[in-house]
C-alpha cells in the first residue's frame, strides 16, 4: 500500500496563511490505514487548525470530509457538494489523490497536508516497511522475493557491496536505525532453497526506462476498456 | 501571566469502571473535590479519542483529563494503556499548535480510590489554575455546549 506522513503544522500554517475557509479532506484507503490521512486524522488537523486559528483571533470556517478514496473520479463525485462550498481544499490523500482532486475541482486550491512517501507494508501495528519501488521490471524471482531496489541502500543488482557487516548495511535510517542488508537476506534465503547458484550469475544493469526515469507511465488495457 | 482568580473549566474522561466509581465513592465519603470538572462517562477509556481532548480544548475547557483504571487491571486489557498514548499524543499536538501541553493529562486509579479521586481533582484544577485560561475561550466560549457535544461522540457504544 502507499504510505504518506503527514507535513509539520507549520508547513501547513505556512501554506494556510490568509485563507480563512477550508476543507480538510481525508482518504480512507491507503493513507487511512495508515493511520495518516483517514477521516479521523482528517478530522482530528481541522480541529487542529481551529484551534490555532481561535487562539490567535481569527475567524475561520474549518471542516473536513473524507473519501472513500480520492483517486477514482466516482468516489470524488459523492463529496463533490461539500468541495464546492471551500475555496481551498487541503487533501489529506497521498500524492495520486490530491493530483486527482486538483484535477476534479479546477475551481478549487488544492493543497497536500501529506508528504507521501514509499509502497510499503505494516510489518506490525503502526510500523511500515519499504517493499517496492514500483520499478516496472519486477526481478524478485531471481532474489529470493526479497528487493533489492528498495531494500538495498545502493539498489546494487550484484551484491552485497564492502559496505555489508554481519547482515547489516553500512548506512542507517533517518532515526539512526539501522537497516538489514538486502543482499545478505538475499544470499541466505536462496543457500536456505538450495538456489545458491544464482549468485554466481551477473545481473546485466537494470532497464530504468520502465520505471519513472522514463516519463510518465500509462497503462491501458483495451479488453477492459468498456465497450 | 497566569490568573489565579479564574475558576478553570475540566472535562474528564472517566471510565465506567474505576474513575466514575471513585467519583460516586468520594461523594458517598463526603469527600470536598472542586466543582469545576465536567465528567463523560466511558465505558473505558480506551474509548477515548484524540478527537475527544481536542474537542473538549476546541469548546472552550481549560483543561482536559482521562481517568482509567490502574494499569494492568484495566476491564478490557489495555484500554487504559492506550488512552494514555493518546492523551501523549495530544500533547505533541499541542506543542504543535502553541499550547500548553500540560492542559491534558492521564490519571490512573481504581474504584476503591474515592480519595485519589477527590485529589486528582484537586491537583488537576490546581494546575489549570496556575496555567491561566486557555487561550481558546477568549471569546467566552460557553463550556456547557461542551458535554452534549463531545459526549455524543464519546458515548456511542457504550453498554447499557
Amino acid at each position: 500500500m502507499i504510505t504518506a506522513e503527514r507535513k509539520p503544522l507549520d508547513e501547513l500554517l505556512a501554506m494556510l496563511e490568509g485563507k480563512d475557509k477550508v476543507l480538510v479532506a481525508g482518504c480512507d484507503t491507503c493513507v487511512a490505514v495508515c493511520l495518516t490521512g483517514g477521516e479521523k486524522e482528517a478530522e482530528i488537523l481541522a480541529s487542529e487548525l481551529r484551534i490555532k486559528a481561535k487562539a490567535e483571533g481569527r475567524s475561520v470556517q474549518i471542516e473536513h470530509t473524507s473519501a472513500i478514496r480520492q483517486c477514482e473520479w466516482e468516489y470524488l463525485d459523492m463529496i463533490a457538494a461539500k468541495v464546492a462550498e471551500f475555496p481551498v481544499v487541503l487533501s489529506m490523500a497521498c500524492g495520486i489523490g490530491i493530483q486527482s482532486m486538483a484535477e476534479k475541482f479546477a475551481d478549487a486550491y488544492v493543497l497536500p497536508a501529506v508528504n507521501t512517501n514509499m509502497l510499503g507494508m505494516p510489518q506490525e501495528h503502526a510500523v511500515w516497511l519499504e517493499r517496492c519501488g514500483a520499478c516496472g521490471d519486477c526481478l524478485l524471482a531471481d532474489t529470493g522475493g526479497i528487493c533489492p531496489v528498495v531494500r538495498c541502500s545502493k539498489s546494487l543488482m550484484n551484491g552485497p557491496c564492502g559496505g555489508s557487516h554481519a547482515g547489516l548495511c553500512e548506512v542507517t535510517g533517518p532515526n539512526k536505525e539501522e537497516i538489514p542488508c538486502a543482499w545478505a537476506l538475499i544470499y541466505d534465503k536462496l543457500i536456505a532453497q538450495g538456489r545458491q547458484d544464482k549468485l554466481m550469475e551477473i545481473t546485466p544493469p537494470k532497464d530504468w526506462s520502465k520505471s519513472s526515469s522514463g516519463g510518465p507511465r500509462k497503462m491501458v488495457r483495451e479488453e477492459a476498456k468498456p465497450v | 501571566m497566569a490568573d489565579h482568580d479564574f475558576e478553570p473549566e475540566i472535562i474528564v474522561f472517566a471510565c465506567h469502571y474505576c474513575a466514575y466509581a471513585a467519583a460516586d465513592l468520594a461523594g458517598s465519603m463526603r469527600l470536598q473535590y472542586p466543582t469545576n470538572i465536567r465528567m463523560i462517562k466511558l465505558p473505558c477509556t480506551g474509548k477515548l479519542e484524540i478527537i475527544h481532548l481536542l474537542k473538549a480544548l476546541e469548546a472552550g475547557a481549560d483543561g482536559v483529563y482521562a481517568a482509567g483504571c490502574m494499569e494492568g487491571e484495566c476491564h478490557y486489557l489495555k484500554g487504559n494503556l492506550w488512552a494514555r498514548k493518546r492523551v501523549e499524543y495530544a500533547k505533541t499536538l499541542l506543542v504543535e499548535l502553541g499550547i500548553e501541553p500540560e492542559r491534558v493529562e492521564m490519571y490512573n486509579m481504581s474504584s476503591a480510590m474515592g480519595a485519589r479521586f477527590a485529589e486528582v481533582a484537586n491537583e488537576f484544577t490546581e494546575r489549570i489554575r496556575q496555567l491561566g485560561p486557555s487561550p481558546l475561550r477568549g471569546d467566552g466560549a460557553a463550556l456547557d455546549v461542551v458535554p452534549a457535544t463531545v459526549a455524543a461522540t464519546a458515548e456511542e457504544g457504550q453498554p447499557t
